[in-house]
């Protein structure tokens, strides 16, 4: 039933496009996701998927196309990056408006400018008001896990919105990895046929899409979306919790590593939660009570969830690939902070603004991060409220 | 018809049945409407197939009037009556 | 070709109860077109005056699917939608044959959606794509395009005391259309329904991608009295401002040869945006866009003696 392969990031991520065989594609390459869109057209060449594949002349041509197809009815798959995903930016709440279940790889890329084809989370966190889910992976499996699930998730009845599954570009990217991939069948029970709940092709019902709402209507139609999102908590949760007990591996909003009995915890997403994991080891042998909250769900943002874990904690640090450039730190920060206002208890939290633009987040970096984390759980006594760390 | 639905009522998906501005009626932008003769048409449907409003009521070949509910009265149809000497569609004021 | 009492027995694919302008041309040439399709249709629009007035929730003039996503990527957007019908149909999922038309105006074709158009012409997809071209943003009223001919006043370009209107000539989108070496690119116009029809019903006759640009005389933006939108479409044709021909797999064809081909102030005298150029002191400019209009005329009628039948 399992197999066990070597894979890079983008590579299980197109892996799952082709056990998942959308109906229709239509994709154009940007570093560092152009692989995903060069190893899908070449299943498309050797006959292994159903997918018509459409080579657009842009994101926003990818985007478009990508739109149409799922409201006529066709499970429609795109995947980009950076400035791919900001070409996309203008489509991407008209995706979630009409209500369809794309699903996106994005692989995290620094936004331009100044232009840089590495990784940080910019990208990602600027479409985070658009109606996306946003699932972040840590790992290949965790992408093609994620994957896997988005579909399910995407295509519940009682969330019918579009969700994008991330890694870290060139860390995750393109970074070997031993993974367990399932059999094409197996992926294609899982994830079930395509149920069409929009389509414009249906003649005998014919329907007008993406209709203009005046003041009397838009209000009406962001509410739904607003609720539709709301319910994906339980749905995201819901599939976790199957996954896991059909594959062995199951998932939530996020991974709490040795926060049980921890003090103070990190927080972060995407690949850097494998290297903190390891600091916390070392500061857990030195008998630091210190633990690791690895965020997976970014939108809906399950603010209530992560507060009741992150309140038991003396003090938090926020390690973040992105700046909001707002004079309050990143954006993880603002929301992290935010979720713990109603609670009574209340821990310290400090940001941490981390590897921009590819930088690499060193040992030394965390071990700094870490000691100023258990400074401030001993004194509560904030010195700098947000850092930035590793720059010069 | 949808309107003043709530958010829990509104159909998902800014998603709409086709052909809904039938219910909307447009006559009221006239100041002037056509008016047909009888007498003088030739049926030649310019008329019908020149109507920005779908408003020219045509059966089995023949005009048979005006559907006043959607005409703005813009007076295409008298424009391009191709009736001589006097025009088979006249334009004449509302009041 | 239909006849006008055959196309008459068709129902309108386009309800009353639109919110466009008295006496506009777009409605006229979206029903001309519909009229000369027989086939089930699906249609995109970009965001323009013809989708917004046709779709003012919760009242659509569309009695077919209709889909309308952005400005910019009408032809994109029915490229997304092409391939959903290919691939379901190939899978057995979809029986019917239907055709597919996207609109456009002028701004959302010569301008911001001219990659998306130039894309989807370039990859082949079986879709038309009509142009409403009525030379400037109307729906927002009248800002210049690439389509606005030289010397027209616009919101955005206008006439004043030291500029006479826009300065640089139009694009000449039909042209690029035809460089795309796409099996059918044409020009027709709002005021000539026998024309429009026949060419759209040749259009539907071929596989791949095809294009009409039809010009649609607007009575807001160019400033003439609302009943007189066919009589102007017919003036931009006898004065061969606006020539009609179409181009089948690089043949052209001249559609229509005005017998006696009227001077070009015939069509600028009765629209407001030209009203500048009959002051004495734009003599000049006046016969250099009758000399434009000429030289044009003259290429054309080359190029459909040098590849034309």
């Amino acid at each position: 039933m399992v197999q066990v392969v070597a894979k890079t990031g983008n590579e299980a991520m197109a892996e799952a496009m082709r056990q998942i065989n959308p109906d229709v594609v239509a994709a154009y390459p940007i570093t560092p996701a152009t692989e995903i869109v060069m190893i899908f057209s070449q299943f498309v060449a050797d006959g292994l998927v159903n997918t018509q594949y459409v080579p657009v002349e842009s994101e926003h041509s990818a985007m478009s196309a990508t739109i149409a197809a799922s409201a006529a009815g066709a499970r429609a798959m795109t995947g980009t990056s950076s400035q791919g995903l900001a070409l996309m930016y203008e489509l991407l709440p008209i995706a979630s408006a009409l209500r369809l279940p794309i699903v996106m790889p994005e692989v995290n890329r620094a936004l331009s400018g100044p232009i840089n084809i590495h990784n940080d989370h910019s990208d990602t966190f600027a479409a985070r008001d658009f109606g996306w889910i946003q699932i972040f992976s840590e790992n290949s499996q965790e992408a093609y896990d994620n994957m896997l699930q988005a579909v399910r998730i995407a295509e519940h009845p009682k969330v019918k919105l579009p969700t994008m599954v991330t890694t870290d570009g060139f860390i995750i990217s393109h970074c070997l990895e031993k993974i367990e991939v399932f059999e094409d069948d197996v992926v294609k029970n899982y994830v079930g046929k395509f149920p069409a709940y929009t389509n414009l092709l249906d003649l005998k019902n014919p329907v007008t899409l993406g209709a203009l709402d005046l003041q009397n209507y838009y209000f009406e139609h962001r509410r739904q979306t607003a609720e539709a999102m709301k319910s994906a908590k339980e749905i995201i949760l819901e599939v976790g919790k199957d996954f896991g007990k059909k594959f062995g591996r199951e998932y939530g909003f996020f991974e709490e590593y040795k926060m049980d009995d921890a003090e103070m915890a990190i927080v972060c997403l995407g690949s850097i939660a494998g290297s903190a994991k390891s600091v916390v080891d070392e500061y857990r042998e030195k008998g630091v009570k210190v633990g690791l909250m690895k965020i997976r769900v970014y939108r809906p943002f399950p603010a209530e969830e992560i507060a009741s874990v992150l309140e038991r904690m003396k003090a938090v640090a926020v390690v973040e690939k992105a700046d909001g450039l707002a004079a309050k730190g990143g954006p993880l920060f603002d929301e992290i902070r935010s979720a713990l206002y109603d609670k009574k208890k209340k821990p310290s939290v400090i940001d941490f603004i981390v590897g921009l633009g590819g930088r690499e987040v060193t040992h030394k970096h965390l071990n700094e991060i870490f000691d100023e984390l258990k400074d401030l759980a001993a004194t509560g006594i904030v010195k700098e409220l947000i850092q930035y760390k590793g720059v010069r | 018809m949808a309107q003043d639905l709530g958010w829990k009522e509104l159909p998902e998906g800014d998603t709409l049945k086709a052909g809904t501005a039938a219910q909307f009626h447009t006559g009221d932008w006239r100041s002037k409407k056509p008016v047909k003769d009888e007498k003088t048409c030739i049926n030649c449907l310019f008329c019908y197939i020149y109507c920005p409003d779908s408003a020219v009521k045509v059966q089995d070949g023949k005009m048979i009037g005006i559907d006043y509910n959607y005409c703005k009265g813009c007076g295409i149809c008298e424009s391009v009556c191709p009736v001589k000497p006097v025009k088979a569609i006249k334009m004449v004021s509302e009041r | 070709m239909a006849t006008i009492k055959e196309l008459s027995l068709q129902e309108d694919r386009l309800t009353g109860g639109h919110r466009m302008c008295p006496g506009c041309g777009a409605p006229v040439i979206v029903r001309q077109v519909l009229m000369a399709v027989k086939e089930p249709v699906v249609i995109v629009s970009a965001t323009g005056c013809l989708e917004v007035s046709t779709t003012i929730f919760p009242y659509s003039a569309w009695k077919v699917p209709f889909l309308h996503s952005a400005f910019e990527n009408s032809a994109a957007t029915m490229s997304g939608v092409e391939a959903a019908y290919t691939s379901l149909k190939k899978q057995g999922k979809i029986k019917d044959e239907i055709r597919f038309i996207a609109f456009g105006g002028d701004g959302g074709t010569y301008d911001i959606g001219f990659q998306s158009l130039s894309g989807a012409m370039e990859r082949g997809h079986d879709m038309l794509y009509v142009c409403y071209d009525n030379q400037a943003y109307m729906n927002t009223s009248i800002q210049r395009s690439g389509a606005t001919p030289r010397g027209a006043s616009t919101t955005t370009e206008p006439a004043g005391k030291v500029k006479q209107g826009k300065v640089m000539t139009r694009k000449d989108l039909t042209e690029c259309m035809v460089a795309h070496n796409i099996p059918y690119a044409a020009q027709s116009v709002c005021g000539d329904w026998r024309d429009l029809t026949k060419k759209v019903e040749k259009a539907m006759s071929i596989r791949g991608p095809k294009f009409i640009n039809v010009l649609q005389p607007c009575q807001l933006g160019w400033g003439y009295p609302m009943d007189k939108t066919v009589e102007l479409g017919k003036t931009a044709v006898d004065t061969c401002f606006w020539p009609l021909y179409e181009v089948e797999n690089g043949k052209y064809t001249i559609s229509y040869k005005p017998k006696d081909k009227k001077p070009l102030v015939d069509f600028l005298k009765p629209q407001s945006r030209f009203r500048h150029l009959f002051k004495p002191e734009n003599a000049q400019l006046l016969s250099e866009l009758q000399a434009d209009v000429d030289k044009k005329w003259a290429l054309l009628q080359k190029k459909a003696e040098c590849f034309g039948a």
